[in-house]
């Protein structure tokens, strides 16, 4: 088993309250059923739409530093055979109903 | 992970609305509205990956209200406000605690009945009365409200956003202590209710669970009204009643098969006897005052029927009574035709053939597939099979969703054998 962290880019979450308190039960299904299987190492947590970007020499300035339709919403940590299981396991989220994506990024092992 | 209630985000809509609404001023409403999305946007966000927190309400108000205290703060001096709060909100000493009691329960309750009422603004017919209430209180979204009605988007939209103008036109919410006419638009309050349970009981839609809903929310809204004591009167107990006694009969209104089932051959062991006891109990309530209503007497044409355990347990005199009494009150083809069917059932099918024959503009009812259902069955009891076939075969073509017309295609099959 490996680590990867599941990045959760773009995607709104507009529509009529029905409709979004069904993408959260859809989203709650499809984590449930990760743990459920033992893919889940850390649930994650949500990421505020603002922040700074930092670099070298320069002021800081308002984030995030992807474009707006790409912006990480938030990610979790999951385990899996490898790569490919990881990013099969991935094509089930919800985001994908919202115009968003999952990015899949291999956890770099300690001892090779 | 908790589970959140069934349209928890819908209900809480309306609630969160209402508060805010009270507070920014009903000229406001699109920043009520505004706030309200925000909030069930960070609730989304972090819900979908930190689970639903134990108590969902409170999380989504104390949501709502910091956004309310930010921008009250912030836009003290951009905008306006409510009037009837006026310096409340200016000084940061009352603001606190304005906002906070706008967030109580019992102002919440209070809140939703003034929308209530500020919806059905006489200015507006009473569908837009009904959609508007459907989109602000009940939080279906416009395309949601549009389905329920079996209109196009487009329309819908334009409907809404009209009556929300009208709405606007009004700085404040209507006051149910002050206001002089509070009978009249109390009136258009329980029509406008009415309108929206009969359009989830007898609508042209086929779904089942829509009109469920449809019904469901109508009595949510008229149960605010019972809790109030101004809007407590007995024509609210009475259509109350009205709605629980007729709600009881839908869990049989369609069969196993999911056939249209008629009151004549409904299991009537699946009727909601829960429902009944309560719907009898309002009903008992409503006898009081001076004032009869339509309420009144459909509410008690409906307890004869759920008091009746076998069809021929039916008390038709006492039925054709209270038709004769509705006729008196609000007259209408459709009262009109349902009595000549309880007459029928009474006296026989050739009185009910002449009643219906009697009936004062029935050319209101060429449309009305019930209307040729109920001279289908009647000429099918007096053996004249040709013509019973013939009346069922035209409801079929006046059929309004495909549950209707099985419903008839198999009456007009069944009168041949």
């Amino acid at each position: 088993m490996s680590d990867f962290l599941y990045l959760y880019r773009g995607g709104d979450s507009m529509g009529t309250p029905e409709q979004m308190q069904q993408s959260m039960q859809k989203w709650g299904a499809w984590l449930q059923d990760l743990g459920a299987k033992g893919h889940i190492k850390d649930q994650g947590n949500p990421l505020e739409a603002t922040g700074k970007v930092v670099k070298k020499k320069t002021a800081i300035t308002d984030g995030p530093y992807a474009e707006a339709k790409d912006v990480i919403g938030g990610y979790t940590l999951v385990q899996a055979k490898d790569i490919s299981e990881a990013a099969k396991l991935a094509a089930g989220c919800p985001i994908f109903d919202n115009g968003g994506f999952v990015e899949v990024r291999p956890i770099m092992q300690m001892s090779m | 992970m908790a589970e959140p209630g069934d349209h928890l985000f819908r209900r809480e809509a309306g609630r969160m609305v209402a508060a805010l609404t009270r507070l920014f001023g009903v000229h406001n409403l699109p920043l009520a509205e505004d706030v309200v999305q925000d909030a069930f946007c960070r609730a989304l966000e972090v819900w979908k990956l930190r689970g639903v927190p134990e108590n969902p309400s409170a999380w989504l108000m104390a949501t709502a209200k910091h956004r309310a205290l930010d921008i009250l703060r912030r836009e003290r001096t951009a905008r306006t406000y409510a009037p009837e709060l006026g310096r409340l909100l200016e000084s940061e000493w009352t603001l606190g605690p304005v906002v906070a009691e706008a967030f109580g329960d019992s102002a919440i309750r209070d809140d939703q009945l003034r929308m209530m009422f500020s919806c059905c603004h006489p200015q507006l017919p009473e569908v837009a009365q009904v959609a508007l209430m459907l989109n602000i209180l009940c939080g279906f979204g416009v395309n949601e409200v549009a389905a329920a009605f079996l209109t196009g988007n487009a329309a819908m939209e334009k409907r809404i956003a009209r009556g929300k103008r009208v709405l606007a036109s009004s700085t404040r919410l209507f006051h149910l202590s002050d206001d002089r006419d509070v009978p009249q638009r109390l009136s258009a309050v329980h029509r406008a209710l009415y309108l929206l349970f009969n359009e989830g009981y007898h609508g042209a839609h086929a779904e089942l669970a829509v009109r469920g809903e449809l019904c469901v929310e109508a009595m949510r809204l008229a149960e605010l009204l019972l809790a109030h004591p101004v809007t407590a009167t007995p024509a609210t107990h009475a259509l109350i009643a009205l709605m629980y006694l007729n709600a009881a009969r839908l869990p049989a209104r369609v069969d196993a098969h999911g056939n249209l089932s008629s009151l004549y051959e409904q299991d009537r062991t699946r009727w909601d006897a829960e429902l009944i006891a309560k719907g009898e109990q309002l009903l008992d309530h409503s006898a009081t005052g001076t004032t009869i209503t339509e309420f009144h007497i459909e509410a008690g044409i409906a307890s004869l029927h759920a008091r009746a355990r076998a069809l021929e347990d039916t008390d038709w005199s006492m039925i054709v009574t209270l038709y004769d009494t509705l006729m008196t009150i609000c007259p209408s083809p459709v009262v009109a035709l349902n009595r000549a069917i309880a007459v029928a059932q009474r006296d026989g099918a050739e009185r009910g053939l002449a009643e219906i024959d009697a009936i004062a503009g029935a050319e209101r009812l060429a449309a009305y597939p019930f209307y040729f259902a109920a001279l289908g069955e009647l000429e099918h009891r007096l053996g004249h099979k040709d013509a019973a076939r013939e009346h069922f075969l035209t409801a079929r073509a006046r059929a309004r969703n495909p549950m209707e017309r099985n419903f008839f295609e198999r009456r007009a099959h069944e009168v041949e054998c």
